[in-house]
């Protein structure tokens, strides 16, 4: 299985929201959704405070509790990876994965009601190219790559870098990782 | 100090600011469904426990109830879904792990097993309806062929009707992603209430006082266990991690004490079975207002229950994106 993953530099992003622009342009989200999203955190007391920019999504998880709880099989893995996809004509809509999703990643696409989601951009990987909020990033912060491959460029930021993955507790084994 | 507010827009339909993707016809289907499941497994008792003479309502008119209730929440859930067309996808792949999956097709077993039990009781509870079932071609033959079968299909329906009652509460707890609900208690509850909302249904029907007394009786015990399932529920979620205290906070002196406790508890579990106590020792009290306690209690239960999982989250961003601020820049 290619377990496919995402790695963010939360000290080299700005928060510009540049990959939000370049999702919704690449696969046509409809105005007023939003596949990813950037979040500002602040830790601290003044004057002693740490700021991080994280530019979030679906995690792809490798234990993906919107697959396991949909029942009809539309949400699956995309070929043999860890890329989760909703096929819209298996989709009733009923949001069970809504529900299942830790993250809140899921949106109901409108008007026609299938449920969406980042895809990783499953359609530009098949051509070589990477998703389009890593093409697109101003600051070079987002890297995209194979995690089963130890040479690739996500493999060693993860061996050299410290890093952390949003919410690991629930057990959906997450592959968004964020380099601290 | 952590603050975490979002820096570009997010305010997907139904997700943002906080869950709503489900709204009254869930908690509608769930409650009808579990009273469909003590329907059925009320008038299979009064069968198998051969109840004709003791039992005249339950034994031939009660059955009749079940599928018409559990229509009228399957159209809820019909209405619920965002993708209605494609329905039929439900019965195309059957997903293990789905609890919804199961569901479904819980749903395609119970309902054969819910007619032939109903077309059992026709000709003795309802003649009318029986006489215009036998003027359709092969009406007599079906009839006759649910009545010659009437003890097995009572024998199938129990434990179909189990799962069906059962199956409504796992449904939520299978998303481990919303801490109120991830408990095993809740495929207990929801059948325990389904009976009892259905002994509750009963009681407005039943005209034997022997009959009466029996669902009487019976209610009391299982708001008594629906009570102290509610008790474990509270336990167990206030003895886990933090989102769990987190979650169940809300139903102790958070925003959902109030409705949780006076709005639920107290009229729809309480007061009911304060009332079937006196109703058994001769104090007699309107039955029908008690009945209509308790199924408005059990509606309360599956509606704050499906509330209080969606507000229960894993994710909560301080600061939300406000589309009112877009209007603005009109002006």
């Amino acid at each position: 299985m290619i377990n496919y993953a995402m790695v963010i530099d939360t000290t080299a992003c700005i928060g510009c929201g540049d990959c939000v622009v370049a999702c919704k342009n690449e696969n046509h989200v409809p105005a007023g959704l939003n596949r990813d999203w950037v979040v500002e955190e602040t830790r601290g007391e003044y004057p002693h405070l740490y700021t991080e920019f994280r530019s979030e999504r679906c995690n792809h998880c490798g234990h993906a509790t919107c697959v396991t709880n949909c029942p009809t099989g539309a949400s699956h893995y995309w070929k043999d990876t860890n890329i989760v996809l909703v096929a819209s004509e298996k989709c009733t809509g009923c949001k069970a994965c809504i529900a299942a999703c830790p993250y809140d990643a899921r949106l109901i696409m409108h008007p026609q009601g299938y449920i969406d989601k980042c895809t990783f951009c499953h359609h530009r990987l098949e051509q070589g190219l990477d998703p389009a909020c890593v093409s697109t990033c101003p600051t070079g912060c987002m890297y995209f790559g194979i995690m089963n491959d130890p040479d690739s460029h996500v493999s060693r930021l993860l061996r050299s870098r410290i890093h952390k993955t949003l919410l690991p507790e629930t057990g959906n084994i997450p592959n968004v990782y964020y380099l601290v | 100090m952590v603050e975490e507010l979002l820096v570009t827009a997010r305010y997907n339909a139904k997700v943002d600011p906080s869950l709503a993707i489900w709204s009254w016809e869930i908690p509608v289907y769930l409650f009808l469904g579990g009273l469909t499941a003590g329907i059925m497994c009320f008038a299979a008792y009064a069968v198998l426990a051969h109840k004709a003479a003791d039992m005249p309502f339950t034994h031939d008119r009660f059955a009749l109830w079940a599928p018409v209730v559990l229509s009228v929440g399957m159209t809820a859930l019909f209405l619920d879904l965002e993708h209605k067309l494609y329905i039929f996808r439900f019965y195309t792949s059957f997903e293990p792990a789905s609890p919804m999956s199961w569901g479904a097709w819980i749903l395609v077993l119970v309902y054969p097993l819910m007619v032939l039990q109903t077309f059992s009781t026709l000709r003795r509870g309802y003649p009318a309806l029986a006489g215009w079932i036998e003027r359709l071609p092969f009406g007599p033959e079906v009839l006759n062929l649910s009545e010659k079968f009437r003890r097995p299909v009572a024998a199938l329906v129990i434990p179909m009707a189990v799962s069906l009652g059962i199956y409504t509460g796992v449904l939520l707890s299978a998303f481990s992603a919303r801490p109120f609900w991830n408990t095993g208690l809740l495929g207990p509850l929801f059948l325990v209430s389904g009976l009892s909302t259905a002994a509750a249904l009963a009681l407005i029907g039943v005209r034997l006082d022997r009959e009466k007394h029996f669902f009487t009786r019976t209610d009391i015990t299982l708001i008594g266990i629906e009570l102290t399932l509610i008790a474990l529920l509270i336990i167990n979620l206030s003895t886990g991690a933090a989102q769990q205290l987190e979650a169940v906070n809300l139903i102790l002196g958070g925003e959902y004490t109030v409705p949780f406790w006076l709005w639920f508890v107290l009229p729809g579990l309480l007061v009911p079975v304060v009332l079937e106590t006196f109703e058994l020792r001769g104090i007699r009290s309107s039955s029908l207002a008690t009945s209509l306690l308790v199924l408005y209690g059990g509606f309360m239960l599956r509606y704050l229950t499906v509330e209080l999982g969606q507000i229960s989250t894993w994710t909560d961003y301080a600061i939300q994106f406000d589309p009112q601020l877009l209007l603005r820049l009109t002006h």
